[in-house]
C-alpha cells in the first residue's frame, strides 16, 4: 500500500471528489495559482480549471456566504480556510446560515458544504493563530464536525464529508499534513461518526483525535515499556456526530479513562464525553475520568511556554497513573 | 408515660439480636432497670433492660425473633396510655387487656400528652463505605460485603483490585447425598460475625507465615515444678506460651500493633487475646497487660475467662481491645497450623501440640518433647525479618523459661 502524506491524501480526496462530481468545487483563498497555503490543492487548477478552483478575496464572511449560497442551489461546495482561526470572521455564515437552513426550512433546503482548513496550534503562532476549534462548532446542532489523525481517515473522511448532505466542519492539523501513513489506492470512504480503536489494550483508555492520536500513542508505548500498563487508544475521528459506542465498550473493558485533546478545558470535547461515560457506563469505572486538555490560557508565543501549554506524553502519563491507582 | 423499647446495641459489633426469652409477659409491670428479655448478640446472650417504668403492654418482637439494632422490640406503657399508633397497624398481638380504645373519634387530645421518644440507639451502620461504581458492582455479583473489604484508592476507596484480591465468601463443601439426608442448621449470630469478620481478615489482609519448632523440654519441666509447688491454679502450656508472647511482644513492639487502614497504630501495652472454643464458634478472650502479670495470675484469668466465654457470659470489654492473639490447637493433636489473624490486629501465633520426637543435640540423638508455633503476619505491618526476629524470641524465652521470670 502506498506511503503518501496528509497533505497529499486530503489531496487526492478533493480530485477524486471533484472527477466523480462535478457539482463539487473548492473555494477560498490562494487555492489556485498560488496552490493553496499548505500546498493542498496542489495540481487542481490545472487539472479542473478556475470556474471549480475559485481563489477569493480575503474575505471570509463573502466566500462562506456564497458556499452556503451555492449549496442551497444544489452544487457541493468545499470552502477552505487558510486556519480556522480566520473562519472566525465567517463564523455567522457556518452558525448562522448553513447550520440552521435544514431545520428552518422545515426540511426542504439541504446545506452539503464542507469548510476545511487547519486548526489548532502549529509552532509559534502566538495566540491568535494557535486555537483548536472543535468544541465551538460541535456545540451547535445541524453541524458535522469531522478531526482526522491520519492520511488513511483525512482522505476518508473528506470523501464522505463531500458526499453528506449536511454541513461537514472539517480540522485537520496544521502539524499533520508532512506525516505520512499508509493509504490504499483503490476508492473507500470513512463513514462519519465512527471512531477508530488505534491501540488495543486493557488497563485504561485514552480517548483523542487529531493531533493528540499521536500523543496518546506515544503515552501508551511508554506506559506499556515503564509501568506494564496496556493502554487503548481511541480515535474519535468525528467530534459529531459522537460515536458512544466504541467509546463506552472500550470503556466496558478497561473501566478507566483519560480524555485527551488540545482544546481548552472549560466546555471541551472532552467535557461532553466524561458526561456520556459517566451516564453510559456509569457502573462499569473504577475511577473518576481525568482530563489531558490544552492548558487554560491563551497559547503563549515563547516555545517552552507553548510546549508546557500543549497536552504531551508525560501529561497524558500521569494522568492514567491517577485513574489507575499507581501513584 | 410511653417508653419505647428498642433492640439495643450490647455488644459494640451487634448489627442485630436474637429475643431468646422474653421474662418478662405482656401485661407485667416493670420498673427501670428490670431485666426483660435475654438477647443472643454476636458474642454472647445479654440482656435487655427496662428503661422505664409501666405495664409491658405489648411485645412486638416474640421469643426467636432476629431484630436490627433500633428496632421497636415492645412498648412499656401507663395502662390507659394510646399505644395504637406506635404498635402499628395490627401488627401488635391482642393485648391481654382491651384497654386501649382506638382513637377513633376526632378527640381533641389524647389522655397522653405527645412524648419525647427516645433517641434511637446509635449504630454506626451510617458511615458511607466508598466504593468505585465497578468495585460495588463487582462486590454485587460476587456476594462480597463491601464492609469486609478495605480499599487501596485514594481515602481508602475500595477499588477494582481489592475486589478481585477478596476472596469470596468461604465455599461450602458440597455435601455427598449421604443416606439420612441432612440437617440444615441456621447461622446463629456469633456463626454470622465468625464469617464476616474472618473474610474480612484473609480477604484483603496480605497473610505470610513463619513457622518454627520450639524444644519444650525446659518448659515441661519447669511447668511440672510449678504446678508441684502449692494447690494454687494449675499453670497450662497456653499460659507459659501467653506469657512468652507478650514478653515478646514488649520487646518487639512493631508486632503489638493494629493496621487501621490510613495508618498503623503501635501500642505501648500488652493485651493479647486467646482463642477460646465455645458450643458453636470461638471468642477471643483479653488478658490485659499480659506482660506485666505472673504466670500464677495469667493462669488464674484464662481460665476464668474460658469458663465464662464457654457460658457466654463475657462482657464485651473482656473480648475487645487486644493488640495481639493466641490460637491453640495442641490439644487435638494439630502438629501446626495457621490461624486467620483477628483484625485489626497484624499478627496471631498458632500453636500445634508437643510431641516427643527425635532430635539430634551436640551431634547426639536425643527425644525431646517439641512443638510447632505458626505465626501470621500482616504485611502491611510486619515484614519477614521483623516477624522472625519476634518469633525467635518468643522460642527462645520457651527453651529458657527463667527468662520468663525475669
Amino acid at each position: 500500500m502506498p506511503i503518501i502524506t496528509y497533505r497529499d491524501a486530503l489531496n487526492h480526496a478533493l480530485n477524486e471528489e471533484m472527477e466523480r462530481d462535478p457539482n463539487v468545487f473548492l473555494m477560498g483563498e490562494e487555492v489556485g495559482v498560488y496552490q493553496g497555503a499548505y500546498k493542498v490543492s496542489r495540481g487542481l487548477l490545472e487539472a479542473h480549471g478556475d470556474r471549480r478552483i475559485v481563489d477569493t478575496p480575503i474575505a471570509e464572511l463573502g466566500f462562506a456566504g456564497i458556499g452556503v449560497g451555492a449549496a442551497m442551489v444544489g452544487l457541493r461546495p468545499i470552502i477552505e480556510f487558510m486556519t480556522w482561526n480566520f473562519a472566525l470572521l465567517a463564523i455567522d455564515q457556518v452558525v448562522n446560515s448553513a447550520a440552521k437552513m435544514l431545520y428552518m426550512s422545515g426540511g426542504q433546503v439541504h446545506v452539503p458544504i464542507v469548510f476545511r482548513g487547519p486548526g489548532g496550534a502549529a509552532l509559534q503562532l502566538a495566540a491568535q493563530h494557535s486555537q483548536a476549534f472543535e468544541s465551538w462548532y460541535a456545540h451547535i446542532p445541524g453541524l458535522k464536525v469531522v478531526a482526522p489523525a491520519t492520511p488513511y481517515d483525512a482522505k476518508g473522511l473528506l470523501k464522505s464529508a463531500v458526499r453528506d448532505n449536511n454541513p461537514v466542519v472539517f480540522l485537520e492539523g496544521e502539524m499533520l499534513y508532512n506525516s505520512k501513513g499508509e493509504v490504499p489506492e483503490e476508492e473507500y470512504t470513512v463513514p462519519l461518526g465512527s471512531a477508530d480503536v488505534k491501540r488495543e489494550g486493557g488497563d485504561v483508555t485514552l480517548i483523542c483525535h487529531s493531533k493528540t492520536v499521536a500523543v496518546c500513542l506515544k503515552a501508551a508505548d511508554r506506559l506499556h515499556a515503564e509501568l506494564d500498563v496496556s493502554a487503548e487508544v481511541v480515535d474519535l475521528r468525528s467530534i459529531r456526530p459522537l460515536d458512544v459506542a466504541t467509546i463506552l465498550a472500550s470503556i466496558k473493558k478497561t473501566n478507566r479513562c483519560v480524555v485527551v485533546e488540545e482544546g481548552w478545558p472549560f466546555c471541551g470535547v472532552g467535557a461532553q464525553i466524561v458526561d456520556e461515560i459517566q451516564h453510559g457506563a456509569f457502573d462499569d469505572l473504577d475511577a473518576p475520568i481525568l482530563r489531558v486538555t490544552g492548558e487554560d490560557v491563551p497559547m503563549p508565543y515563547n516555545k517552552q511556554l507553548e510546549r508546557a501549554a500543549k497536552p504531551n506524553p508525560d501529561k497524558v502519563i500521569a494522568a492514567v497513573k491517577r485513574v489507575a491507582y499507581l501513584d | 408515660m410511653i417508653t419505647k423499647v428498642l433492640m439495643e446495641a450490647l455488644s459494640p459489633t451487634m448489627e442485630e439480636g436474637k429475643v431468646l426469652t422474653w421474662l418478662k409477659q405482656e401485661g407485667d409491670t416493670v420498673t427501670d432497670g428490670d431485666v426483660l428479655a435475654e438477647v443472643e448478640t454476636d458474642k454472647a446472650v445479654m440482656e435487655l433492660q427496662a428503661r422505664g417504668a409501666g405495664v409491658l403492654r405489648t411485645i412486638l418482637a416474640g421469643d426467636g425473633a432476629t431484630v436490627e439494632v433500633g428496632s421497636l422490640v415492645a412498648i412499656i406503657a401507663d395502662p390507659d396510655d394510646d399505644i395504637t399508633a406506635l404498635a402499628g397497624g395490627g401488627s401488635a398481638p391482642p393485648a391481654p387487656a382491651p384497654e386501649s380504645e382506638p382513637a377513633a373519634d376526632a378527640a381533641p387530645a389524647p389522655k397522653s400528652p405527645a412524648t419525647p421518644e427516645a433517641p434511637p440507639a446509635p449504630t454506626d451502620a451510617g458511615a458511607r463505605i466508598k466504593a468505585s461504581p465497578l468495585a460495588r458492582r463487582m462486590a454485587g455479583e460476587r456476594g462480597l460485603d463491601l464492609a469486609t473489604i478495605t480499599g487501596s484508592g485514594p481515602s481508602g476507596r475500595i477499588v477494582k483490585r481489592d475486589v478481585e484480591h477478596a476472596r469470596a465468601p468461604a465455599a461450602v463443601a458440597a455435601p455427598t447425598a449421604a443416606p439420612g439426608g441432612f440437617e440444615d442448621v441456621e447461622l446463629t449470630q456469633i456463626r454470622k460475625t465468625i464469617a464476616k469478620r474472618l473474610t474480612a481478615s484473609i480477604g484483603p489482609i496480605p497473610h505470610f507465615f513463619l513457622t518454627t519448632e520450639v524444644d519444650m523440654e525446659r518448659a515441661a519441666d519447669a511447668r511440672a515444678a510449678l504446678n508441684a509447688l502449692d494447690d494454687g491454679p494449675r499453670i497450662s502450656f497456653n499460659d507459659i506460651i501467653l506469657k512468652a508472647v507478650a514478653h515478646a511482644l514488649r520487646q518487639h513492639r512493631a508486632c503489638n500493633a493494629w493496621w487501621m487502614d490510613d495508618r498503623i497504630r503501635y501500642f505501648n501495652d500488652v493485651h493479647v487475646a486467646m482463642a477460646v472454643a465455645v458450643d458453636d464458634g470461638l471468642i477471643t478472650p483479653v488478658i490485659r497487660h499480659t506482660d506485666r502479670k505472673s504466670l500464677r495470675e495469667i493462669a488464674m484469668e484464662s481460665r476464668q475467662l474460658a469458663e465464662r466465654a464457654r457460658e457466654r457470659k463475657l462482657t464485651p470489654e473482656e473480648y475487645t481491645g487486644s493488640t495481639f492473639s493466641v490460637s491453640n490447637l495442641g490439644m487435638f493433636d494439630i502438629d501446626q497450623f495457621t490461624a486467620v489473624i483477628n483484625p485489626p490486629e497484624a499478627g496471631i501465633v498458632a500453636v500445634g501440640s508437643i510431641e516427643e520426637k527425635p532430635v539430634i543435640i551436640d551431634g547426639e540423638l536425643e527425644v525431646r518433647r517439641r512443638m510447632r508455633l505458626t505465626m501470621s503476619c500482616d504485611h502491611r505491618v510486619i515484614d519477614g525479618a521483623t516477624g522472625a526476629q519476634f518469633l525467635q524470641t518468643v522460642k527462645r524465652m520457651l527453651e529458657n523459661p527463667m527468662a520468663l521470670v525475669w
